[in-house]
């Protein structure tokens, strides 16, 4: 962002629409703590980081070795949820799954994000060919469903995390960027966004101190929600077969052993890292869902 | 309006030209080429160059590419060496069951998540709202297989009354209707979840607006308000979200027949890549996004008319 007044005479009092950087963060906190539920989804949230990251050094079976004498245990003592068919422990690979399952779904949510949020803008901005381009490109990768996409794409290639993360994110950043073109194309004609202009402000100035401010509502919820979509996504990649290669794993990946073998009744393997999704997913989307209220209030108080 | 459709027309032929373009690259980004892939590893440098030959292979890549789009608009999507059919048969046997699949889906989906996020965002925060928004929030937050498993686990196994399998589509109408409710079902409550949550913070969104107030004021009642104005302008964005969420609903729809064993494209499409059967892959993913084109066309067409405000640039 531009350091205030640069290249602008003294800022116009129409443009401080979206412009209120220490109020907000402090408003938003005591607005955070007073919802309960976005809490919950946050406190959640990092509950299950540290149940994939803290626990394994707390908590150590072998998570590596395969050992068939072992297999399809249920619960007991020495495994609490039971082995898996590989006669590893369910815990703790729930723990490992964990690990893979959280980081696709951060790298994908900043990622995605990210460049989503700066095609759109531009694209929305700038207006005219440029526009139509972007978005027709955005239109066509929009189009390819992304499961044949990257199922077609792993028939060619190896997957792996970086592989899936950039899939994922591949398919990931498009609505964002629909989103903030079409908010940007209503935005940059509002008064204030001319005043600006008219007051010698330069696009990037516009941009990003008057456009994008003003959709981070939208775009905070798509992220918060574009995160939840990456779990979901990469547990339907790894139903499909398509995964971290061992004895890497994850959440999907759990719950697809669980799943062909529901038949055999084996639900220790089903139900945990089904619960795992589930929670993340949910406890992710409540957090948005906060944001989303927090936005809204101060809407609510412009 | 005409001139306006004309140029969504366009743009959609631009679409597919440009994925058509990364299917192309695809099909030659394939390792060791698709002769290769077809006659194998151990095939002889005699057999490879002879085919690469009959198949006009060693022509430059745009001539191959000008070659292979005018076969496409013939009708002529390639050989499968692997089922020993024309693509193009194949295409049209299995496509038509999977767009039943994700139509009759699609449909439910609107005619339940938007009069369901109306609802929600009319009574926000009160104990009705709050219980579906729990509810949609979960079903939300399920992988659409995990749904499927836990319908085929009350409906099939618990309480054994719908088969946990789609492989007998086709046979005959009572036996499709029975076979096809368990995939629906967990295509279109994951779906739905969507759209109303959408619904309702567009509601909400929608009756801070300026027009809500000025309509208010003019002694319009509350619920008056909302299907006059608030549902038209909401339906405008749940109309492009439809054209928005088809490429999803067809990723749910690959997922779904994988867990129903629904002989439906998707199944096809993972079948060959199983077997790396790379002239159906290909040609799959072209009908598929070409289905989503046409879909969000008509989605595009139908946000002109209701939202009049939209200038396009």
């Amino acid at each position: 962002m531009l350091p205030p007044g640069t290249g602008v005479a003294p800022e116009p009092p129409v443009a401080q629409a979206g412009d209120l950087p220490a109020r907000r963060l402090g408003g938003v906190l005591s607005i955070a703590w007073q919802n309960k539920l976005a809490m919950a989804g946050l406190a959640t949230a990092i509950g299950l980081t540290l149940f994939s990251f803290a626990g394994p050094l707390l908590y150590h079976p072998n998570e590596t070795a395969t050992n068939l004498i072992l297999a399809n245990l249920p619960p007991s003592a020495g495994h609490p949820l039971g082995t898996t068919p590989e006669g590893r422990d369910e815990l703790g690979q729930l723990m490992v799954g964990g690990q893979s399952t959280l980081e696709v779904g951060f790298a994908v949510a900043i990622l995605g994000t990210a460049f989503g949020m700066i095609w759109g803008a531009i694209s929305g901005y700038i207006g005219g060919i440029v526009d139509a381009l972007l978005m027709r490109i955005v239109d066509a990768l929009l189009a390819i469903p992304f499961l044949f996409f990257v199922v077609l794409l792993a028939s060619i290639t190896t997957p792996s995390l970086t592989i899936i993360v950039l899939a994922i994110t591949a398919a990931s950043w498009q609505s964002t960027a629909r989103l903030v073109r079409g908010e940007v194309l209503s935005l940059r004609t509002r008064d204030y966004v001319d005043a600006s202009r008219h007051m010698g402000a330069r696009h990037l100035h516009v941009v990003f101190r008057h456009l994008l401010p003003n959709v981070t509502g939208t775009v905070v919820v798509t992220a918060t929600l574009s995160m939840a979509d990456a779990i979901l996504i990469y547990a339907a990649v790894a139903f499909l077969g398509l995964s971290v290669p061992p004895p890497a794993t994850s959440w999907g990946d759990l719950l697809t052993t669980g799943i062909n073998n529901l038949f055999n009744g084996y639900w220790w393997q089903l139900w945990p890292p089904a619960c795992a999704i589930v929670l993340i997913v949910l406890a992710v989307n409540l957090l948005g869902d906060g944001m989303h209220d927090m936005v809204e209030n101060r809407l609510d108080h412009r | 309006m005409l001139s306006y459709l004309i140029r969504r027309f366009l743009q959609a032929v631009l679409v597919m030209l440009i994925v058509s373009v990364v299917v192309f690259v695809i099909l030659h980004a394939l390792p060791g080429g698709l002769v290769r892939a077809q006659l194998g590893p151990r095939a002889s440098t005699y057999s490879v160059d002879q085919l690469e030959r009959t198949e006009g292979l060693l022509k430059p890549l745009p001539v191959q590419f000008g070659i292979w789009l005018l076969h496409l608009l013939e009708g002529n999507f390639g050989f499968s060496y692997k089922l020993n059919q024309p693509v193009a048969g194949l295409l049209a046997h299995y496509l038509p069951r999977t767009l039943l699949l994700v139509g009759i889906s699609s449909v439910l989906t609107v005619a339940i998540g938007v009069p369901m996020g109306l609802w929600q965002g009319y009574r926000r925060n009160k104990p009705d709202d709050h219980a579906l928004s729990a509810s949609m929030l979960i079903l939300y937050a399920m992988p659409d297989f995990l749904l499927g498993v836990i319908l085929i686990i009350l409906l099939s196994l618990d309480l054994p009354v719908l088969p946990s399998t789609a492989t007998a589509f086709g046979a005959s109408l009572p036996t499709d209707i029975s076979v096809l409710v368990l995939p629906i079902a967990a295509l279109t409550l994951g779906n739905v979840s969507y759209y109303s949550r959408y619904m309702r913070s567009s509601v909400i969104d929608n009756m801070l607006e300026d027009y809500v107030r000025t309509a208010r004021a003019k002694g319009n009642s509350r619920r008056r308000v909302l299907v006059k104005h608030v549902l038209r302008n909401s339906l405008s964005s749940t109309i492009t979200n439809l054209g928005l969420t088809l490429p999803y609903v067809f990723s749910g729809a690959l997922i779904i027949e994988e867990l129903f064993n629904f002989p439906g494209i998707g199944l096809l499409f993972w079948n060959a890549s199983q077997s790396r059967d790379y002239p159906v892959l290909l040609g799959v993913v072209l009908v598929v996004t070409a289905s989503v084109v046409v879909g969000s066309l008509l989605a595009d067409i139908g946000y002109a008319i209701i939202d009049p405000r939209v200038r396009y640039a």
